[in-house]
């Protein structure tokens, strides 16, 4: 989705500001909404690719107006009520009034350690990888609607492969809920003037984590 | 934006956010899906043992321990795994190596993809559009943001987490530091050298 979450290069957000001896979170209501999404994705209720969807899919002046969190609080709404978990209603009335689906798992309290380690992304390749360390590779110049992780700033442009990373699960399919079609995954590294043009900055390279549907080979 | 000012600016915003929460929060409860008390011990480690202290005990010991070193650059997840730092490190866990011809930063243009394991959560400024709209085009501008100058000919990688692999920089090891035990050293570590965006304190920073 060109969406506005898709931000790499874009001009006009002003200064990075730091802020010194930052709280980990800001507000009681910050740490309940981690949390909420932690556990929610725990128990299996929905995966990180659908989560990031619902995020981007939140209007661009919503998005760009909301705090970090406030974007998840609204995003775990939206999710929740999409997939039948809870009503509307229910949230607006702050009780339940149906019983609730049932759940691949339960998190108890005593269980959280397992919760805090990330799962692992790594699927059986289901065939070999079709680029190899040093291949010069073009991405693609996609425009899907729905979710992608191919990063909008460097579409049609020639990077090299640097590494695989294994294979993993396609983004773009486990957003729709349409499951793993795991895919072979690169390091892709662009020139920062392949990307900026003969202005930018001559010591700089970029990469990105680019999923083999996302690249085509490029002649040398 | 100081602590005070987010305060004010944001108080109405807050309880409204408070009140939206506490609801949705009621209704997955209640509906069964997840319960109160393990979403208060997943605040609570992050707010006391899942930091940036996990990530200072790696590169310290990496900055001594040369066959640690080259296993954290091999494979960042199994190497840190063997420290028992924490529970369990997920997988995809990528160490990128500062060196006197090259300095790594790690962003997150489309969301915030962090290594949390290592660093904990990730700091507002990481999340927001300032950062992600200019890490990869502006690096150097947004280093001066942060008081950092690099010769002008060290080159710059930034590395964009798009997928669930996750990175982490190994800094160098500042100068005036031999001799030095792991724990003195992981005191050298801040959270920004280990995204890029600082380098590792000097000794004479913390005399």
């Amino acid at each position: 989705m060109d969406g506005i979450h898709d931000m790499g290069g874009m001009h006009g957000f002003g200064k990075v500001e730091p802020e010194q001896n930052e709280p980990v979170f800001h507000a009681a209501w910050e740490g309940r909404t981690l949390a909420l999404q932690r556990a929610l994705m725990y128990v299996g209720a929905y995966n990180i690719d659908q989560m990031r969807a619902a995020i981007e899919a939140l209007p661009p002046d919503l998005y760009l107006s909301s705090s970090y969190y406030k974007r998840w609080a609204l995003e775990i709404e939206n999710v929740v009520t999409a997939l039948g978990l809870a009503a509307a209603e229910e949230i607006n009335a702050g009780h339940a009034r149906h019983a609730g689906k049932t759940l691949p798992r339960k998190l108890a309290a005593a269980e959280v350690a397992n919760a805090l380690t990330r799962g692992s992304y790594f699927r059986p390749p289901p065939g070999p990888a079709r680029f190899q360390a040093g291949d010069r590779v073009r991405a693609r110049n996609i425009h899907p609607a729905t979710h992608t992780r191919l990063p909008r700033y460097v579409r049609g442009h020639v990077g090299v492969v640097e590494a695989l990373r294994g294979c993993h699960v396609f983004p773009d399919t486990s957003a729709l809920g349409q499951g793993d079609h795991q895919q072979w995954l690169y390091t892709v590294v662009f020139d920062g003037q392949e990307l900026w043009g003969a202005d930018a900055d001559p010591t700089l390279t970029v990469s990105i984590e680019a999923f083999e549907p996302y690249l085509d080979a490029a002649s040398s | 934006m100081t602590h005070g000012h987010d305060d004010s600016a944001h108080g109405s915003e807050l309880s409204e956010m408070q009140l939206r929460v506490r609801a949705l929060e009621t209704v997955l409860a209640e509906k069964g899906y997840l319960d109160p008390a393990a979403l208060d011990a997943i605040i609570e480690a992050y707010e006391t043992r899942i930091g940036p202290h996990n990530g200072a005990r790696v590169v310290a010991k990496a900055w001594v321990d040369p066959a640690f070193r080259e296993a954290l650059l091999a494979d960042a997840t199994k190497a840190v795994q063997s420290l028992g730092l924490i529970s369990r490190v997920g997988d995809h866990l990528i160490a990128v190596e500062n060196t006197p011809q090259r300095h790594n930063m790690i962003v997150c243009t489309l969301c915030s993809c962090y290594p949390w394991e290592v660093l904990g959560l990730p700091p507002v400024w990481y999340k927001s559009a300032p950062y992600r709209s200019r890490a990869v085009n502006d690096p150097r501008g947004v280093l001066a943001d942060f008081g950092l100058q690099l010769p002008a000919d060290t080159e710059i990688r930034v590395w964009d987490s798009t997928a669930e692999t996750r990175f982490i920089v190994l800094p160098m090891r500042p100068a005036g530091t031999a001799g030095w035990g792991e724990e003195k050293l992981a005191a050298l570590v801040t959270r920004d050298c280990m995204i890029g965006t600082g380098l590792p304190r000097r000794p004479q920073d913390i005399a």
